[in-house]
C-alpha cells in the first residue's frame, strides 16, 4: 500500500444547538483548525472532500454551500454523502492518485435544526418501508433486541458501555453531554424502543470536524506529526432490514479483516493500543467490539464489564466519549478519525490513555443498523 | 462567544421542506401490492442462483446480483425475528405508542418483512412468536393494507 498520513486535525466543539454560527459558518473554524494544525495554508491544499447529507442540511447540492468555507474557491471540490469515514476514504484515495499530494476532508451536521425522527425515516425505502413509521432508533432497536436475544447480552451489560462513554466525556472539552452517569443511572432512564433506554442512545449534536490527508511526499514535506493510515477498508450489507441477519454485523467483519491484513495485524486485541468506534446506541459499542475482533462472537458483554475497554483496560474504546456524549452525524466517524491521531500524537489530553499510543482504529457507520462500515487503523510510523 | 448576544438578537429561519414526491413502485413492487390489495395474499420472488424466496420481492437478487424469474407465494402467517416496542411517539407513526415493530419472516420466505404488530398484549411478545395478517377493510395497493400482524 502506497503511504499516507493525516497530518492536520481540527474540530468545533459538540454542542446541542449552535446559535453563533449557521450551517456553513460552523464549518470554518473546524477547517482553520485542521490546516493550523498542520502547520499549513489552504494554498497548500490540492483539493477537498466535503461529507455531508441534504435531509440533514434542509438543501439540496449542500456541498456547494459550505464549498467556499472549507477552501473549495477555485478548487477541485467534491463531495461524499454518508459518514465522515467515507469521505475521508476517498479523500485517501485522492492523495494517492498521483493528481493531488494533499486533501482536505470535512464533514458536519446542525443536528438540532430539524426533527431527528423525520430524517431518519426517510433513509427507508419508500415503497416498502417508510409509512410504517420507522426510524433510526426504532430500526436500532430491532437489531438491538436480535443481537441481545441470540447472545444473552443483558441490559446492564449495555448499560455499561453508556456509564463508561459519558464518564469518559467528562476529560472531553468537545464533548456535547458531559454526564456522569452510573449503570443505574442508565437502567433507570426512561425507555425508548425496548431494550434501548434514553441513555442507551447518542444524542443529535451541532458540529463540524476537518482532516488533512496527504501521501508519503508531502507529509516528509509538510507533515509535523504524522499519524500513517496503516490501512482502511469498507463493506457494505444489504439496505432492508429483512435482508440481514441483524444479530451479526458480517460487513463490519470483512472490512475489519481488509484493514487489518493491509497494517499486517494478526491479532486486533493485542496489537490495537485505543479504538473510537461508532457507538450510536449502547450496544452498538457491544457489537462492533465483536466485529472488530477484540473478542469472541457474543462476547462483547464481557468485554465491557471486564473493564478491559474502559480508558484504563487492555484495549480501551471511545475514551472521548463516542457518539454517546457527542453525534453530530454526518461528522461522527470523521471525529473518531481525528479523535485516534489525537492517541497516536499523545496529544489527547486527559483523553490520553495510559500507554505509548502505536496503533490506534477509527470506525464509521452508514445506514441504519451498522449497514456499512469503514475501518481505519493508523500508526504512529 | 458570552457577550456576543448582547447587541445581536439570535434570529432564525423557520420553514419546511415539503416537495410532492411520486414514487414508482416499479413492476414487482407493483405486483406485490396488488396482491395485497386484491387478493390480500402475499408474493415473493424466487432467485435461481441462490433459491432464497424474497419477501418483499425484488427485481434483482440483493444477494447475487441476478435477475429473479420465478413468482411464488407465501403465507399471511410466519415468525418474528425480531422486535422492539416503541415507547416514544415521534409523530409519524401509523399507531399511538406503545405498540410494537417486527421482523416477520412468513412461512414460505427466506427474507423478513418489517411491520407492525398490534392486537398483542406488548409483555408477550416474544421471538419464535406466530403471527398473522390483518388486512385493512379500505385497500389502496401499499404496504399498509396489511394494517398490522396479530398473534395466531
Amino acid at each position: 500500500m502506497d503511504k499516507a498520513a493525516i497530518i492536520g486535525i481540527g474540530m468545533t466543539k459538540a454542542a446541542g444547538r449552535v446559535k453563533e454560527a449557521n450551517y456553513a459558518e460552523l464549518v470554518y473554524p473546524a477547517v482553520v483548525a485542521a490546516l493550523e494544525d498542520a502547520g499549513i495554508t489552504i494554498e497548500d491544499i490540492d483539493n477537498i472532500v466535503t461529507t455531508s447529507n441534504d435531509f440533514w442540511d434542509g438543501r439540496t447540492i449542500s456541498s456547494m454551500a459550505t464549498g467556499d468555507v472549507s477552501g473549495g474557491y477555485d478548487r477541485n471540490i467534491s463531495c461524499v454523502e454518508g459518514d465522515g469515514t467515507f469521505g475521508a476514504f476517498y479523500g485517501w484515495c485522492r492523495s494517492l492518485s498521483g493528481h493531488y499530494g494533499t486533501t482536505l476532508v470535512t464533514a458536519y451536521t446542525k443536528g438540532s435544526e430539524s426533527i431527528s425522527p423525520y430524517i431518519t425515516n426517510a433513509v427507508f425505502d419508500p415503497i416498502y418501508v417508510r409509512s410504517l413509521g420507522l426510524d433510526m432508533v426504532s430500526g436500532c432497536a430491532l437489531q438491538a433486541r436480535r443481537y441481545m436475544n441470540r447472545y444473552n447480552v443483558s441490559e446492564e451489560q449495555c448499560a455499561v458501555v453508556s456509564s463508561k462513554n459519558h464518564r469518559n466525556a467528562l476529560d472531553n472539552p468537545n464533548a456535547h453531554l458531559q454526564l456522569d452517569l452510573s449503570v443505574e443511572d442508565v437502567m433507570k432512564s426512561r425507555m425508548i424502543c425496548d431494550p434501548m433506554k434514553l441513555y442507551d442512545c447518542s444524542p443529535v449534536s451541532d458540529g463540524a470536524v476537518a482532516v488533512v490527508i496527504a501521501n508519503e511526499e508531502k507529509t516528509k514535506r509538510l507533515g509535523r506529526k504524522p499519524a500513517w493510515i496503516k490501512g482502511v477498508s469498507f463493506c457494505m450489507d444489504n439496505y432492508l432490514l429483512g435482508d440481514r441477519d441483524l444479530a451479526e454485523c458480517a460487513a463490519l467483519e470483512k472490512a475489519a479483516k481488509q484493514a487489518y491484513a493491509a497494517a499486517g495485524i494478526s491479532d486486533p486485541r493485542k496489537e490495537i493500543d485505543v479504538a473510537e468506534v461508532y457507538d450510536a446506541f449502547s450496544y452498538q459499542e457491544l457489537m462492533w467490539t465483536e466485529g472488530l475482533g477484540f473478542c469472541e462472537k457474543g462476547e462483547g458483554g464481557k468485554l465491557a464489564e471486564s473493564g478491559a475497554t474502559a480508558k484504563a483496560g487492555d484495549i480501551p474504546v471511545n475514551p472521548s466519549g463516542g457518539l454517546l456524549s457527542s453525534h453530530p452525524v454526518i461528522a461522527a466517524g470523521l471525529i473518531r478519525i481525528a479523535e485516534a491521531v489525537r492517541q497516536i500524537r499523545g496529544e489527547a489530553g486527559d483523553m490520553q490513555v495510559d500507554r505509548d499510543v502505536r496503533t490506534a482504529l477509527a470506525h464509521g457507520v452508514n445506514g441504519v443498523a451498522g449497514q456499512s462500515h469503514c475501518v481505519w487503523i493508523l500508526g504512529k510510523e | 462567544m458570552s457577550n456576543v448576544w448582547d447587541s445581536v438578537e439570535p434570529r432564525v429561519y423557520e420553514s419546511r421542506i415539503k416537495v410532492p414526491y411520486a414514487w414508482q413502485a416499479g413492476e414487482t413492487a407493483s405486483r406485490f401490492l396488488l396482491s395485497l390489495k386484491n387478493e390480500t395474499k402475499f408474493v415473493g420472488k424466487k432467485c435461481a442462483k441462490c433459491t432464497k424466496v424474497l419477501v418483499p420481492p425484488r427485481k434483482s437478487c440483493p444477494y447475487c446480483f441476478v435477475e429473479t424469474a420465478e413468482w411464488v407465494d407465501v403465507s399471511d402467517e410466519g415468525v418474528v425475528e425480531a422486535f422492539t416496542i416503541v415507547r416514544r411517539d415521534t409523530g409519524i407513526m401509523p399507531m399511538k405508542p406503545p405498540f410494537a415493530y417486527a421482523v416477520i419472516k412468513l412461512d414460505g420466505a427466506d427474507t423478513g418483512l418489517v411491520h407492525l404488530l398490534a392486537e398483542v398484549d406488548l409483555g408477550e411478545v416474544k421471538e419464535g412468536m406466530r403471527v398473522k395478517a390483518v388486512f385493512a377493510e379500505e385497500r389502496t395497493g401499499r404496504i399498509l393494507d396489511v394494517k398490522y400482524f396479530k398473534p395466531v
